[in-house]
């Protein structure tokens, strides 16, 4: 390699002009043990470019779990549609009786009925009850009748003492 | 798209989409953190992938504004402070003895340039990209492109050479 053109690749490479080419050239300069002492200095720019060039990515990406965790969600959204229908079909069920059920159920009714217009006739002789008890107020009312007689009465009673 | 093509696309560029990260977040971790999720991202939009001309380039794009994005809420969390401390250019005579391994001392240097610099470094000298890709990853002519690298170039051997002389000194 000619050292007149490492060094015009050098002017170049400083302005940003050198092709792709190039650079690998001067790259593979420096990568030599010894270089032109004047041009050590741009010994470790290169050495450190091909040495960074080599550093990998070796961490595992996750990218199976993420996978596996939608299938759960939707598993899990499945799993609560049908808990609900199965809700709502339980709970919008009309009632089935059986035959023996119906015919118990109608006989208590007509028992309840029964008890119902005998109770009726009760309330009936209630009103007697009734028609006592005001005539027992107006008796109460002639006793205080009673009453004022009796003050008056005290009252000259009274003045006689 | 099952996950073998999935991986048979990404496989050739998840390096260097590390290594851009890497080289913007400094930590390994992080870039390892950073890479893992934008290959999950990819991996999420993988229909739309298919209708990219090149996952590569979309994903180096995508790599950098996430790393930035990442760079600058560390900066508002003040985590900058924590950072600072080696970003320090008063390096001590410790510290200078420990990089006097040159090589290791680039990328220090490096770690000092300005973002977009480092971006375009590291996608020309590192991972050997066409000023015509990089323009269309980073969204910038060819010309803006060649004067940071330029610059970026000149820093470092401007650097280099001042160290050079410590140690001759």
């Amino acid at each position: 390699m000619v050292l007149d053109n490492i060094e015009g690749l050098i002017t170049k490479y400083e302005q940003g002009e050198t092709t792709l080419k190039e650079e690998a050239l001067l790259k593979d300069y420096f990568s030599q043990e010894t270089v032109a002492p004047h041009l050590e200095t741009y010994k470790p720019m290169f050495v450190y470019f091909l040495a960074t060039q080599q550093e990998q990515f070796t961490k595992d990406v996750p990218l199976k779990p993420r996978k596996i965790n939608s299938i759960y969600k939707w598993i899990s959204v499945a799993a609560i549609t049908v808990l609900m229908f199965g809700v709502y079909t339980q709970v919008n069920k009309e009632p089935q009786y059986t035959e023996e059920q119906l015919l118990a159920y109608n006989q208590t009714v007509e028992a309840l009925n029964l008890l119902s217009s005998t109770f009726n006739k009760g309330t009936e002789n209630m009103q007697a009850l009734d028609l006592m008890s005001s005539n027992f107020n107006k008796g109460a009312e002639s006793l205080s009748h009673v009453e004022t007689f009796t003050e008056t009465t005290n009252k000259i009673f009274k003045t006689n003492n | 798209m099952t996950q073998e093509a999935f991986l048979h696309i990404v496989m050739p560029f998840k390096d260097k989409v590390f290594r851009l990260a890497k080289r913007l977040l400094v930590s390994r971790e992080e870039a390892e953190d950073a890479t893992q999720e934008i290959l999950l991202k990819l991996w999420k939009n993988k229909k739309q992938i298919e209708d990219y001309k090149n996952v590569e380039a979309f994903s180096m794009t995508m790599t950098k504004n996430f790393c930035l994005d990442k760079l600058k809420s560390k900066h508002a969390q003040n985590l900058k402070i924590v950072h600072s401390n080696y970003q320090d250019g008063n390096i001590s005579l410790q510290k200078q003895v420990e990089l006097n391994d040159s090589v290791d001392w680039v990328g220090k240097i490096i770690e000092d340039l300005p973002e977009q610099q480092k971006i375009i470094l590291q996608m020309r000298d590192v991972e050997q990209y066409e000023f015509a890709e990089i323009s269309k990853m980073l969204d910038m002519n060819e010309t803006a492109i060649r004067v940071a690298l330029s610059r970026a170039r000149k820093t470092i051997r401007e650097k280099l050479t001042k160290t050079h002389n410590y140690g001759v000194r």
